[in-house]
């Protein structure tokens, strides 16, 4: 520790800011922070992803995978965001055990759901029970990434399908006349063409996923909103160095200062993106988004 | 079956607001039991919606004409307003205005219900949802044809008759598609509410807080969210169909070919 610490009680006020803001808890709340970030770096790209293979999925030929393919995106985004949240955490988690319940314990024979039980062989634990803290809360924070990227993935594979269709017909006119044949037109010319067509869905989509991370919280991880709420409750002199009354309001003030500056930062980065990408090409993103 | 059914409803239809049995099913839960429950949590999100809605759509108004206004405090004041609304999270909002209520019940005692689910997160949602709906009109506003409000102009219309006759009827027209999307992302949007810092008392809470009681009862997760999504999509359902009489009854002068049946796009969540 740079300051010294030592006795918190006896420190002027500059001091004992500084002791407070830097002791054990308000780093952990610090890497809470980076949390975020991790979940907002690593659940963009995968839902991205995702979001590609569905897009293809509802452009088959095939019409069930096609079907599939729609029906996904379509109940995905009818249904409240939250909901599936909490559901997909659960789902997950059981999904998972069950699949290496069935694998690893073939000749288990009882049913896994006994009543309000769900019960798999002890080997199926996931994560097992002897697996320290940290193994535990790794495993949750994985599996709100993956639940994340299934729900943005819908939602990008919605913007994605939209921006194929988007693509204008004469230039697949064109290739058809070139005779290139239908997997190298979307190769070539609409998975190319596609995507200044969906930048400012994807925009919009990333503000959107700024402002659900919170919700992390509610799958159970020890997020910004937990850390605030736990930092900033009234502390007695008997459990801490540093007593203070209710400070939730200022914690929960700083979270939305943080949560503004960051959506206030994206909107400019991507405002800057949106113009260079579409320089000389007689639209905006906001003008194809009003046409839409 | 269909009789104990019926009882159910009795015991535990109004049971979110705190009438009928008072004591929540532990043991023995039936499908029944959970659509009930949960159909009884729905009338929350109706109440919030519905109300938020209401309100919000005329302070909507008010603000998008603010942030045109050629008063410059006026119109900073109506975009920082949109700005924080639309900036931050719903879910930090909701924590922030619980604590910040808290702290003033403290000093004046007048704030006590403001800390109440019923109230409080009331005007969080109210304003937020007036936020993005003021986005959306102020777009629509700006996207009025210049030859309507000069025409207007040289009819001798004051800034008031100019308004009612002429820009609010366009705005809202333009503004119908965007704006019905908000409606529905508000309905899902008040799930929040009760995950939120706003306490539940007496176990009273909407559809999303019942089926998450059944999934940790049951420990099986496959029953009570899908029907929490069936009410979701059948309320869905219901705002489309009421925005469509609008649409068509907003959009009656315009020739059969330029008006479009309403399209709806979607925007997710907040």
């Amino acid at each position: 520790m740079i300051f010294d610490c030592s006795s918190p009680d006896q420190l002027d006020r500059l001091m004992w800011s500084l002791c407070y803001l830097s002791n054990g808890k308000h780093i952990t709340f610090y890497y809470s922070i980076l949390k975020v970030l991790v979940l907002l770096a690593l659940a963009a790209p995968i839902s991205i992803g995702l979001g590609l293979f569905l897009a293809m999925l509802a452009k088959s030929d095939i019409s069930p995978i096609k079907l599939l393919g729609k029906f996904i995106i379509l109940i995905v985004r009818g249904i409240p965001d939250i909901a599936w949240f909490m559901f997909f955490v659960i789902a997950l988690d059981q999904g998972l055990e069950w699949v290496r319940h069935i694998t690893l314990c073939p000749d288990w024979t009882e049913p896994i759901r006994q009543g309000a039980d769900f019960l798999v062989c002890e080997k199926a634990k996931l994560p097992s029970n002897s697996s320290s803290e940290t193994i535990h809360e790794i495993y949750g924070f994985i599996l709100a990434i993956i639940t994340f990227s299934i729900i943005f993935g819908a939602f990008a594979g919605n913007i994605f399908s939209g921006a194929l269709e988007a693509v204008p017909k004469d230039q697949i006119e064109t290739a058809e006349a070139y005779g290139l044949n239908p997997r190298q037109i979307f190769w070539r010319i609409s998975f190319k063409q596609m995507w200044i067509y969906a930048l400012p869905g994807l925009s919009n989509l990333w503000m959107i996923l700024i402002k659900a991370t919170p919700l992390l919280f509610l799958l159970g991880i020890e997020d910004i909103v937990y850390w605030a709420r736990e930092l900033g409750g009234a502390k007695t002199p008997r459990f801490t160095e540093y007593p203070h009354g209710d400070w939730r309001l200022w914690y929960f003030l700083f979270l939305l200062i943080f949560y503004l500056t960051l959506t206030k930062l994206s909107e400019k980065v991507l405002d800057k993106l949106t113009r260079k990408l579409t320089y000389g090409m007689g639209f905006s993103g906001e003008n194809f988004l009003q046409r839409q | 079956m269909i009789l104990t059914c019926l009882e159910i409803i009795q015991d535990y239809g109004l049971r979110s607001i705190g009438l009928g049995e008072r004591v929540l099913p532990k043991t023995d839960i039936t499908i029944c039991h959970q659509a009930t429950l949960i159909g009884s949590g729905m009338l929350w999100n109706i109440y919030f919606g519905v109300l938020a809605l209401i309100l919000g759509f005329f302070f909507a108004i008010l603000l998008s004409l603010g942030r045109r206004s050629d008063h410059q405090i006026v119109s900073y004041l109506c975009d920082t307003f949109i700005l924080i609304f639309r900036g931050t999270p719903l879910f930090i909002q909701f924590f922030f205005a619980y604590f910040l209520f808290l702290s003033l019940k403290k000093a004046f005692p007048v704030f006590d219900p403001f800390t109440s689910a019923w109230l409080g997160a009331l005007i969080i949602l109210f304003f937020n949802t007036s936020a993005y709906s003021a986005n959306i009109f102020y777009g629509a506003l700006v996207a009025i044809p210049r030859g309507e409000i000069d025409a207007a102009d040289s009819f001798g219309m004051s800034n008031w008759q100019k308004f009612r006759s002429i820009e609010f009827r366009q705005m809202l027209r333009l503004a119908w598609p965007a704006y019905i999307n908000e409606a529905i992302f508000m309905f899902h949007a008040t799930t929040l509410v009760f995950f939120s810092a706003f306490p539940t008392r007496q176990q009273k809470g909407d559809a999303l807080y019942y089926a998450n009681y059944f999934a940790d009862k049951t420990f099986n997760p496959f029953i009570p969210y899908p029907i929490v999504a069936i009410y979701f999509i059948i309320l869905t359902i219901f705002v489309v169909l009421l925005a469509r009489v609008f649409n068509s009854s907003l959009s009656r002068h315009l020739p059969k070919s330029v008006s479009r049946p309403l399209r709806l796009r979607f925007n997710f969540l907040r």
